[in-house]
């Protein structure tokens, strides 16, 4: 069914992505695909890989922008963007089959890939580019939030979290419960003041974005430096002329 | 977005299809059975037809678009494939009688009308739906698609020459004014899509990211060096160079010339079948119109590339 669920428990699972910290490596989008291409439905393709003009399916993208303050000089800021698993999910509601669909349990959104005819209509319903068609099986691709890993019982415990969450190394990324105002994620998001993708387009995501904390202002021009002369003197100072001789 | 060819002629086609099945539904005069009305029926239930079966091309997986027909409560495409359906299946009761007995049921050709105007509209909220959109998030959408399909079913439907007038203003009158108004309508759609972009509905890069209230937001690198889905699809940027040239060979083939044999066709003794030309043209007109409607969409995700 692709209404939305009427009936939910209050937990919204999801990210917390930090672009304070986050470096830009790309190791949680290879992750991603490592895991996601083995797990849940079919695998993640990927045409003409070696190739000239390689295309594929990724569930995870890190985008760098530029940003320019009227004041100071340009920061680059890296922004990870998977599916935000929204509360007003507009790609569930388009959805002709009954694919999509949100879960009412935890909130993830999810597709049935049996029951994707590969229209693309939700793709197109998605502000953010968080869907894809796979290009080999023909049907739509999105973050499952790892969902056969977050309740995998065969894990050990501190793998029952996102692929992506569990490598990133500068720990830019967070997963929790964004419906429980006490929870880990939920304190950092008000903490640091998280915020919405396009909150304009409705979709009400549920995760959430922290933005770069101020920059401490650069200086103008690069203090002069001096270079310590070597103390010649000493033991260390004969044996710097000795090696010098060598 | 991308334009592709499927959803061009799908939209097109089942467009006029349907156009022509309401006219029919109407209960305008056509040949009274036989071969006359066989031939009215193969027109308007092929484009119908040939319409839908183009828009599985567009699938991934055509083989499963049956299990479209499940989603009616929610989705605007599923309620577009179960009306289809149903609408033809009505269609198909309404042609048997109308061929074989030359009875054409009243009440199943009140169902016919409606079941066709609703699937155009169905058709059109498809697109009008989107947010993510802002040129086919608008109210115009639907009232051009059903505009467009009535002026193409009244150009079929007079073009067999048994339809001759509506009270009394001849019909080529009446389909003068149904392309008219069509285009006076998509005249007004091109005017106000101008101004509804993205940026006026607030979204940019800025809010896209998050980071506007730093200072003006550029992307430095995509996420991979080629292409993906999402900029193949959504992305799409070919049509726009050649938009405004394109507007005016849509508005003259779909326009000017229909509008001229409907004007011969009302001012001279030439005999009716002339607006099946005009048809003709209004298809070819409509097929650029419809292009340019996917090719110059600009999408929400395309603040990210
Ligand atoms: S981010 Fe896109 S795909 Fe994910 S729930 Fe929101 S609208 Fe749907
Ligand atoms: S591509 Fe698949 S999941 Fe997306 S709307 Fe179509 S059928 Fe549903
Ligand atoms: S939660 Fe899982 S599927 Fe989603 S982006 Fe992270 S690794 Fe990929």
């Amino acid at each position: 069914m692709t209404s939305l669920p009427t009936e939910t428990t209050g937990k919204k699972l999801g990210l917390v992505i930090d672009l304070d910290t986050c470096v830009g490596c790309h190791a949680c989008v290879v992750n991603c695909k490592e895991w996601n291409t083995g797990g849940y439905g079919a695998p993640l393709s990927d045409l003409d890989a070696y190739g000239a003009d390689p295309v594929g399916s990724w569930l995870n993208r890190i985008h760098t922008f530029e940003v320019t303050p009227e004041d100071a000089p340009a920061q680059i800021v890296h922004f990870p963007k998977s599916c935000l698993h929204c509360d007003d999910a507009p790609c569930v509601t388009v959805c002709p089959t009954g694919a999509s669909y949100k879960r009412g349990e935890d909130g993830i959104v999810l597709v049935d890939e049996d029951m994707c005819i590969g229209c693309g209509l939700c793709a197109w319903a998605c502000p953010y580019g968080a869907r894809e068609m796979d290009p080999v099986e023909n049907v739509m691709k999105k973050c499952t939030l790892c969902v056969d890993r977050i309740y995998n019982d065969n894990l050990p415990e501190e793998d029952r979290v996102p692929a992506c969450v569990r490598t990133c190394p500068a720990e830019a990324r967070h997963f929790g419960d964004l419906g429980d105002p006490n929870s880990d994620v939920s304190k950092l998001v008000a903490e640091r003041g998280g915020m919405d993708l396009m909150p304009e387009q409705g979709t009400k995501p549920v995760n959430k974005y922290l933005p770069p904390r101020p920059k401490t202002a650069a200086a103008v021009e690069p203090k002069e430096t001096k270079t310590k002369k070597l103390d010649s003197k000493g033991f260390l100072g004969w044996l710097d002329k000795t090696l010098e001789k060598l | 977005m991308h334009p592709a060819l499927s959803v061009i002629f799908f939209t097109v086609t089942s467009g006029a299809g349907f156009g022509f099945l309401a006219m029919i539904g109407l209960g305008v005069p056509l040949p009274e059975s036989g071969i006359g009305a066989f031939v009215a029926c193969l027109i308007a239930g092929g484009l119908a037809v040939a319409g839908l079966i183009s828009s599985t091309f567009h699938l991934g997986h055509p083989e499963r678009a049956w299990r479209a027909f499940s989603q009616w409560r929610s989705s605007w495409l599923s309620r577009e494939g179960v009306l289809a359906v149903f609408t033809l299946l009505v269609f198909a009761l309404y042609a048997f009688g109308w061929v074989f007995y030359g009875v054409r049921s009243s009440a199943l050709g009140i169902l016919l009308f409606l079941g066709s105007v609703a699937t155009v509209f169905a058709t059109a909220m498809i697109y009008a739906q989107l947010k993510t959109v802002p040129s086919w998030n608008n109210t115009l959408t639907p009232v051009c698609y059903l505009l467009f399909a009535l002026a193409s079913g009244v150009l079929l439907a007079g073009s067999f020459g048994f339809w001759k007038e509506v009270g009394s203003i001849s019909i080529a009158l009446v389909a003068l004014v149904a392309v008219g108004a069509a285009w006076v309508c998509k005249l007004l759609w091109w005017n106000s899509v101008a101004n509804d972009t993205l940026a006026a509905r607030g979204s940019s890069p800025d809010t896209a990211t998050g980071l506007g209230f730093i200072g003006k937001v550029r992307l430095l690198e995509k996420p991979h060096s080629g292409e993906n889905y999402l900029t193949k699809e959504m992305v799409h940027q070919v049509g726009r160079k050649h938009a405004n040239k394109l507007r005016m060979i849509s508005l003259f083939l779909g326009a000017i010339i229909p509008l001229a044999l409907c004007l011969i066709v009302l001012v001279t003794s030439a005999p009716n079948h002339l607006l099946a030309l005009a048809f003709v043209s209004l298809l070819a007109g409509l097929f650029v119109e419809r292009w340019l409607f996917f090719a110059e969409a600009k999408h929400a995700v395309s603040l990210y590339y």
